[in-house]
């Protein structure tokens, strides 16, 4: 094994690792070296070219179809330099004051996330679209929850020179969108931070890591590694994990020293559950060019759901279909007609819903639909099809309803069509793409994984700074909350960090 | 995987999911399958003898109903077998047809000629190539 070491070491570059390692390019300015371990590889612009089997590939894990463990749900989530702000749509939302006080972690309060979260909406160009670049798809939800009684509201969203291709969710080819390997990873390399791409972390020891470099496959996309192919134990006296909800606990799960001192690791674990509707108009409508998501309808505090405009490639929209055979086909071919609707359920934590590994070390996650759930999807569907015959769809297809296409003259029976004893797990496909907790803050190590400031509860060299510190679900859009609390887990470490440099590897020691 | 790892019974299937893939030249059937493969290849082999297994499965059911298999069942019984197993009380029977049509989904709609035959245009120029 190599032997390297660092004074920082960053598990993941995408809006945890990416925004502290912007914020500890001080610390490089002043001659210490931090380094940015990242599992994906870097892409060239080029790359991003909207194939959607090869992108889905080169940039999600397993595709894009990671199955949770009883094989309900798929789980999205990216690898690449930039993480998942490579593959999200850029819309950025703040964390509603609700949200932050129900998780109710001692010393985090809604008005530090606010004003972190400014900051970056500032730094990443979250704007409003201008009603020229508004498509069909999106107007006609306006238009139809303006009929139906819903109130629209518009994303911010961190585009600049958006093209409207509809790609973002395979990369976007135009370098649009502003996710951190746009703008915080840059400015972190021109400040010294390197960013070791292909490189996969093995496990944590004390004030150490273990990682594989991988050499790039012939025909793969992406650049090599910046380090040679092989095994490295990197020490740094401080270890920041920001490799995602899934990525983090599981990653310290596989570290055995550290795993048996957090019992809560791994739980807590949510995903806005989610999945498509599909509506067919009489004529053609603009839905595959101009941005994919620009409006919401946010009824999380009172019905367990939110509405979102997207718009998704061919397999997807056919994988999201429920059923097959001619009724399918035929949906499938008024693609150019169809409006579509992401129904995406607020999940909230319960001890069921966890990430574990399996004996090789994978991730393995466990997640049970409660009744609630279930219940928010209905009513969620119920409400999209409202929407979507309001704006004069002639026939809505909804997965919760059998047989699921609902025609224009049964508007008026919705109640009645969309049920809850239609919702049958293994036939309604559901994904998710808001993945949430397994290191959540709080108290103590007997609640939660770390305290407000990402650091591990009895671990001071050992930091988290993603979308695991959740406690809970947030019921919105999560990238600019996962930034605003990494910006505060980069100001801990930056507080902390000289006694740490003096300090290490005797305090907190794991083995 | 193709017809040789998922088997015998895959395009009787995938035409039942896909009735469209029954006009697809040899060409068009070697990227609906190479698509598969290639999706397979990245799973566990676990997975890959459950895909099979069940391919085979629904191959064979039909025996004790239909006197034939699957695959020799004309396409109205060929469906009302397949929403059979989609309607089953059993999650495992509900979540292997997923599987499977999720399959026949990916090597179908990922090739660029269905992406034309349903009309879906998205370009990387966006609004300018319209």
């Amino acid at each position: 094994m190599i032997e390297r070491e660092a004074d920082v070491v960053i598990i993941g570059s995408g809006a945890g690792g990416g925004t502290v390692a912007q914020a500890l390019g001080a610390l490089s300015r002043a001659g210490r070296r931090v380094v940015v371990l990242e599992q994906g590889p870097r892409f060239r612009d080029d790359e991003f070219t909207g194939d959607e089997a090869r992108m889905a590939r080169a940039l999600y894990h397993d595709a894009g179809g990671f199955l949770s463990a009883d094989g309900t749900m798929t789980l999205a989530f990216a690898h690449a330099y930039g993480g998942t702000t490579v593959v999200y749509t850029g819309t950025s939302i703040i964390a509603p004051e609700r949200v932050i006080k129900r998780w109710d972690v001692p010393g985090l309060t809604h008005a530090d996330v606010v004003r972190r979260s400014a900051t970056y909406l500032a730094e990443n160009h979250a704007h409003f679209l201008e009603p020229g670049e508004i498509n069909d798809n999106n107007r006609l939800f306006a238009d139809g929850c303006a009929t139906a009684g819903y109130r629209a509201e518009s994303f911010p969203v961190n585009t600049r020179g958006c093209r409207g291709s509809s790609l973002c969710n395979l990369g976007c080819p135009n370098a649009a969108k502003q996710g951190t390997n746009r703008v915080q990873l840059p400015r972190a390399e021109k400040s010294g931070v390197q960013v070791v791409t292909r490189a996969e972390v093995l496990r944590i020891e004390q004030c150490a890591v273990v990682v594989r470099t991988s050499e790039k496959a012939e025909g793969d996309l992406g650049a090599p590694s910046e380090w040679a192919p092989g095994e490295y134990r990197v020490s740094a006296p401080i270890i920041v994990v920001a490799a995602g909800s899934i990525g983090s606990p599981s990653l310290l799960l596989r570290s055995p020293a550290i795993a048996d001192r957090l019992p809560k690791l791994g739980h807590g674990f949510t995903c806005h559950p989610a999945h498509i509707l599909v509506a067919e108009h009489e004529k053609p409508i603009t839905n595959d060019v101009g941005f994919p998501k620009t409006y919401l309808v946010d009824r999380a505090e009172e019905e367990g759901f939110v509405l979102e405009t997207c718009m998704y490639f061919p397999f997807t929209t056919a994988k999201n279909l429920t059923g097959f055979g001619a009724a399918h086909s035929a949906l499938m071919r008024a693609f150019p007609r169809l409006q579509m609707i992401l129904v995406l359920a607020c999940d909230r934590a319960i001890p069921e819903n966890r990430v574990a590994i399996d004996k090789a070390g994978r991730p393995v996650v466990h997640y049970r639909f409660t009744p609630e759930v279930v219940e928010s999807f209905v009513k969620a569907t119920r409400a999209a099809a409202r929407i979507f015959f309001a704006a004069g769809a002639r026939r809505v297809h909804a997965p919760e309803a059998d047989p699921p296409l609902l025609e224009r003259a049964e508007r008026a029976r919705l109640d009645e069509r969309i049920s809850v004893r239609h919702f049958a797990l293994g036939r309604v496909s559901i994904s998710a793409a808001h993945l949430m907790g397994g290191c959540g803050m709080g108290r103590r190590a007997t609640d939660s994984v770390t305290d407000a400031w990402g650091r591990v509860h009895g671990i001071p060299w050992l930091r988290v700074a993603d979308a695991s510190l959740f406690p809970d679900s947030l019921e919105i859009n999560p990238y600019i909350t996962v930034m605003a609390l990494a910006d505060r887990v980069a100001d801990g470490v930056l507080d902390d960090a000289a006694a740490l440099f003096r300090s290490a590897p005797h305090e907190g020691a794991v083995a | 995987m193709s017809r040789s790892t998922i088997g015998k019974p895959f395009r009787a299937i995938a035409v039942t999911v896909v009735p469209e893939a029954a006009t697809l030249t040899a060409a068009g059937w070697a990227e609906v399958e190479s698509a598969i493969a290639r999706a397979l290849a990245d799973r566990e082999p676990r997975t890959r003898r459950q895909v099979k297994l069940f391919a085979w499965l629904l191959e064979l059911a039909p025996i004790a109903r239909y006197g034939r298999p699957f695959s020799r069942l004309d396409p109205a019984r060929r469906m009302r077998v397949l929403e059979r197993v989609e309607h089953s009380s059993l999650l495992l029977l509900r979540r292997g047809m997923w599987g499977l049509r999720t399959l026949v989904f990916l090597g179908y709609y990922t090739r660029p000629a269905a992406a034309a035959e349903i009309g879906y245009r998205a370009r990387a120029g966006g609004w300018s190539a319209r």
